[in-house]
């Protein structure tokens, strides 16, 4: 696939010795949504600044669209959006002029059509000659949205963009992201939340204390979520797995009281039937049984907290 | 070059003089007017005329130099200095643009509203004082060079600023003793000679005596001097700023 932003050995160091982000790596593809999950103070922020020119870059290289993000600036900010993560609005200003100030600071001419679409899309139309500390949280946000999107980037950064969001306005926001890849804008979005991830991503990246430590597609990452296991309590330990049960994709705890079934539960489920009918006809008993999925949820926390 | 981004600073800005009307034309036209009443008709009546030129005459370059030398340094300092308080200033910092293009939006706007205000001021004058001016074009030349100067030293203490205090304290502190003791209402040559001295560290004295020559033919300090000061005064403003953006000083990390 086509990679339309590529981040080369990115290092970022604070002036205060702190070290945000440590050599990442990261190519987003053309027309992709691109979910970056990490816990506060992860680097997300930083990474997605430095790459829109907010915070100064430390070591390493940036491409956006074929051009060096410091060498070739013009260029490459000019197919960068952004949405901040705070609602930092020029609070005095009406929205349409607000709008037009971000079309302008692009360097493209006034395209009153396509302000007034964007708009509309965003459902700020009505809205265009009120001042914008006359707006509600959600309305800001939808400002912040218009005034990325003002000079039709090609690149979409979204910081947090449902954080402090209500329900609906969330369902909203995930639905206007949908519609604007499908216009081809390649979106990245960082996220806390993990269901957002879940529901938006062509692919995820976890990044924690400065480091890149995964970058998988959603699907392949929800094969993992996939998988189940049952858990058996037995009432005696077993010293081994007896070689009867090899055909089974079983594994013994250590103390040799549990016996661990790994499975698929869209295609084995009859299986479990199976094989506790095994375990009865060689009198392996069970005092409790359990089942767990292990969810995007648990990965990122085994992720996060370094296994 | 990035027309369009410096249109849309310098728009910005100016809108922000019509919302604020009272604040940025109307109070100082004001305090101006009082000035011209006070000194110009009430005590000047009673004072010998300096250089052959009647008082109330002469303190209108004066008293110009001191709206445009305030009035510039707190509205460029505020323009920038807003979009970092209320982080607007993402934008501009992830624009297309220079920071040649940043500063020719923000100081351009800040130095028309001086110029625009000065020569308000002038037209004021008109109604308390009779005067005249020898040379128009150098008398706009003077305007409008130490309206861009003291512009870009107000764009440098908005970068500064880390608080509204800290904002208004440069223009209050030093911008305000500096002009009123730069000659705005007296001839340094009135002045006991150690102190006609210590007066000549002042940058004010070399613009309102420029700018007075240009009204009168009279100056304290010879106009090519004047000049050069104002321009080495531009070029000091433009190598800190400068150094800001190429540093990222208090914009950037």
């Amino acid at each position: 696939m086509q990679s339309i932003l590529s981040v080369q050995n990115l290092s970022k160091v604070y002036p205060g010795g702190f070290h945000a982000l440590k050599s990442i790596n990261l190519d987003i593809y053309h027309g992709e949504i691109f979910a970056l999950l990490g816990p506060n103070g992860a680097g997300k922020t930083t990474l997605i600044s430095i790459i829109c020119g907010i915070v100064n870059p430390g070591e390493g290289k940036v491409v956006a669209g074929g051009f060096d993000i410091v060498k070739d600036f013009r260029s490459a900010r000019q197919l960068i959006g952004l949405v901040p993560q705070e609602l930092s609005v020029p609070i005095f200003e009406t929205v349409w002029d607000t709008v037009k100030f971000s079309r302008g600071l692009s360097g493209k001419p006034l395209d009153a059509a396509y302000l007034e679409q964007l708009l509309r899309d965003l459902s700020l139309w009505d809205k265009r000659h009120s001042k914008i500390m006359t707006l509600s949280g959600g309305m800001k946000r939808r400002v912040l949205i218009a005034k990325a999107l003002a000079h039709q980037p090609r690149i979409l950064f979204l910081d947090e963009p449902t954080a402090g969001v209500d329900v609906e306005l969330r369902r909203d926001m995930w639905q206007m992201i949908r519609g604007l890849r499908d216009n081809g804008v390649t979106i990245i979005l960082t996220t806390h939340y993990i269901d957002e991830a879940e529901e938006m991503a062509d692919r995820i990246g976890v990044i924690n204390k400065g480091q890149l430590i995964l970058v998988e597609e959603k699907v392949s990452l929800m094969k993992k979520l996939g998988k189940k296991q049952l858990t058996l309590q037995l009432a005696q330990r077993l010293s081994e797995i007896p070689a009867s049960l090899a055909e089974y994709p079983l594994s013994l705890s250590s103390n040799g009281e549990q016996l661990i079934y790994t499975y698929d539960e869209q295609n084995e489920k009859v299986k479990i039937t199976d094989l506790l009918r095994r375990l009865a006809d060689l009198q392996i008993e069970f005092r409790d049984l359990n089942t767990s999925q292990s969810s995007l949820e648990d990965i990122f926390v085994s992720l996060v907290e370094g296994k | 070059m990035n027309f369009y981004a410096i249109k849309a600073i310098y728009l910005f800005e100016m809108a922000r003089t019509w919302r604020t009307l009272m604040q940025s034309i109307a109070s100082p036209v004001l305090s101006t007017s009082l000035y011209f009443i006070v000194f110009g008709s009430a005590i000047g009546s009673r004072m010998a005329e300096i250089d052959g030129i009647s008082y109330g005459a002469y303190i209108i370059p004066g008293l110009i130099m001191l709206t445009v030398l305030t009035e510039s340094t707190s509205n460029a300092s505020f323009g920038i200095y807003m979009p970092k308080f209320s982080g607007t200033i993402y934008e501009i910092l992830s624009a297309p643009i220079s920071a040649a293009e940043i500063v020719i939006g923000y100081v351009g706007a800040a130095a028309s509203k001086s110029i625009v205000l000065g020569l308000i001021i002038l037209i004021t004058a008109t109604f308390f004082v009779d005067f005249s001016i020898q040379h128009p074009f150098w008398m706009l030349a003077f305007l409008v060079l130490t309206s861009i100067s003291f512009s870009l030293l107000g764009f440098i203490i908005g970068v500064w600023a880390q608080s509204f205090e800290q904002l208004q304290i440069v223009p209050l502190m030093i911008i305000a003793p500096l002009a009123f003791l730069g000659g705005s209402f007296y001839s340094i040559h009135m002045l006991p000679p150690l102190w006609q001295t210590i007066t000549l560290f002042n940058p004010v004295v070399y613009l309102v005596s420029g700018f007075r020559w240009s009204f009168y033919g009279v100056s304290d300090v010879q106009v090519g001097i004047s000049l050069g000061m104002i321009g080495i005064f531009i070029l000091i403003c433009l190598a800190i700023i400068a150094w800001m953006f190429k540093t990222g000083y208090k914009l950037k990390v």
